[in-house]
């Protein structure tokens, strides 16, 4: 092995070799990179532009004139406002219970001991592979009966429930890091069961707890198919539903459309661009473990 | 240390919220959708029990168009499995070998992942729309008029439409799971190879691709189920027209249920996507087989 090394000095070489045609590769990533952003430039800004300008005098440029009364419209005449508050309402109650509820379950399916364990984990486990297709119709019937669609909670409790497999198995593969002398120590010194939870567990599993929240947070704040079925009433609609209604009623005028669609992704961007690597790294701790 | 392992009332407080949403929003109503299948049932008058009649129409009727549907569904996992992960492995094995800018590209790559399928599905609209969406403008200018289509209404047209965004929007995703995949594949073994005298596309090929088996298994898998469950695009696109052309299973199944209030009927369709997401997991998981590194 030493003597690889050496090879590699004599060389000049370095661990990571450059490739030998990077013009190549540079020019294929880059078209890569404007297939991907550049339907997002055309909607940002065609958010900023009038008709006649969408529509032929200047297609693909920068707006001659910044028309920001295009996002006023889109914030008074579609509500998107509303829609915004009603989206980080939904997907913070929904963060906030998966959070909480899955951490709970997950210390004592993984650290506990019971009969009937195992089983409870098995079956935790199934629901990472049931689409959320499968139970619309009932949920849609309970939420019926109990007069609870068009309210927050008619969306909060189904997104809880089927964020909580992924976030169970997420914080299960951090917590079968935490040394179980731990725990043990901490019971030599007198903590009982909630003491060992909250005070050595809870502040180990904060990286995790953000890996769920991320996690969470994209599945909450994109959702349709429950939000399309289950809120009818204005008050309740979230972004997703919001821009639906929107782009149906006011199918004309592609400012303000386009506006509501930058104020829906925005502040996605806006947190990605801080913590791309955090992002990254939860969405791969949610599929590579599954 | 046994005792408090063992603290019964600790156990149950923290196991019932989560077992209590679990069971009540996920068991019970898969449970209940199975019933309902076997029923004929609209919801407002009484349940009528039919056997298994609703499967046979589901798989025996034209009208209903449920095995087209799932045709479309398979056409669109094969164009993910044979379009869409070859490019994003591609882009993959470029970016993970020490190229200036790799998080930039990768940044960047990944940004369509994140947005949400609406917004991208109403920004798709108004690419395709044929007047002046920018796919025809462009087509114009380029002088090809005669490929104009009106994407999303023709028939012809519809599906690949449908598909193209779907597609184009889970590249990213695809690509970071391969290349966190790379990146774990120790620098010893590409060394070693290079060493042997091995290129670039050799150490690609022989070294890392069969290297990041288990992580393809998982992007398969992904992206099999994902194109069997896929709905957002397709209802904001089209909702399955024109006249069924670019249904799916999922759009068929909330038209059937809350457009026609079939429920028996639209809880078949349900449970058949259940039971095909399992299917082809369990499929896929036999078929490529893996070693454990």
């Amino acid at each position: 092995m030493k003597k690889n090394y050496t090879y590699n000095e004599i060389n000049g070489k370095k661990a990571t070799p450059r490739e030998k045609f990077p013009l190549i590769s540079y020019i294929v990533l880059i078209f890569w990179t404007l297939v991907c952003v550049f339907p997002l430039y055309w909607m940002f800004t065609f958010s900023l532009k009038e008709n006649n300008e969408i529509f032929g005098d200047n297609v693909i440029g920068l707006p001659e004139k910044w028309l920001f009364s295009n996002y006023k419209e889109a914030m008074e005449v579609g509500n998107m406002g509303k829609y915004f508050i009603n989206s980080a309402i939904v997907t913070g109650a929904t963060i906030l219970f998966t959070v909480v509820f899955a951490l709970m379950a997950c210390y004592a399916l993984t650290r506990m001991k019971w009969r009937g364990r195992e089983m409870a984990n098995n079956i935790f486990m199934l629901g990472l592979t049931v689409p959320i297709h499968a139970a619309i119709l009932p949920v849609f019937l309970i939420l019926r009966s109990l007069k609870m669609t068009n309210s927050y909670q008619a969306l909060i409790v189904p997104y809880t429930a089927f964020a909580l497999a992924m976030a169970i198995m997420i914080f299960g593969s951090f917590m079968a890091n935490i040394p179980e002398e731990l725990e043990e120590s901490a019971c030599i010194d007198g903590c009982g069961t909630f003491g060992i939870f909250f005070k050595i567990i809870l502040p180990l599993m904060l990286p995790a707890i953000s890996t769920v929240a991320i996690f969470t947070f994209l599945q909450a704040w994109n959702e349709l198919m429950f939000a399309v079925i289950f809120i009818s009433d204005s008050d309740y609609r979230t972004l997703p539903v919001g821009i639906q209604t929107l782009c149906g009623s006011y199918t004309t005028k592609w400012g303000p459309i386009g506006a509501a669609l930058c104020i829906a992704t925005f502040p996605t961007l806006l947190v990605y661009s801080f913590m791309s690597k955090k992002i990254q790294e939860s969405l791969i701790a949610g599929a590579i473990k599954g | 240390m046994d005792k408090i392992r063992k603290n019964k009332l600790a156990i149950f407080l923290f196991i019932f919220p989560a077992a209590v949403l679990f069971i009540g929003i996920i068991i019970v109503p898969i449970i209940m959708s199975a019933i309902y299948s076997f029923h004929d049932w609209d919801g407002i008058t009484d349940m009528k029990f039919i056997g298994v009649k609703n499967y046979i129409e589901l798989f025996t009727s034209e009208s209903a168009g449920f095995p087209k549907t799932i045709l479309n569904a398979l056409l669109l996992a094969i164009l993910s499995v044979f379009i869409q992960l070859p490019i994003s492995l591609a882009l993959a094995l470029r970016i993970s070998r020490g190229i200036k800018g790799e998080r930039f590209f990768m940044t960047v790559f990944f940004i369509p992942v994140l947005i949400s399928t609406v917004v991208i599905g109403q920004l798709w609209l108004k690419i395709y729309n044929p007047r002046y969406g920018i796919l025809n403008v462009a087509l114009e200018t380029l002088g090809l008029d005669s490929w104009c289509h009106t994407w999303l209404g023709e028939q012809e047209t519809a599906l690949m439409a449908v598909f193209m965004p779907t597609l184009w929007q889970y590249v990213g995703y695809h690509m970071l799971l391969m290349y966190a995949g790379v990146k774990s594949v120790s620098p010893d073994v590409i060394e070693a190879a290079k060493i042997d005298g091995a290129n670039g596309w050799q150490v690609s090929t022989r070294i890392i691709i069969p290297l990041l088996k288990p992580v393809i298994k998982i992007c398969v898998i992904f992206a099999v189920t994902g194109s069997l469950k896929a709905f957002d695009m397709i209802y904001v696109l089209t909702g399955g027209g024109p006249d069924h052309a670019s249904e799916v299973p999922s759009t068929l199944m909330v038209s059937m249920i809350f457009g026609q209030s079939r429920y028996g009927f639209g809880s078949a369709i349900a449970v058949s996507i259940i039971f095909l997401c399992f299917f082809f997991a369990i499929v896929i998981k036999r078929c490529i087989k893996t070693e454990e590194y």
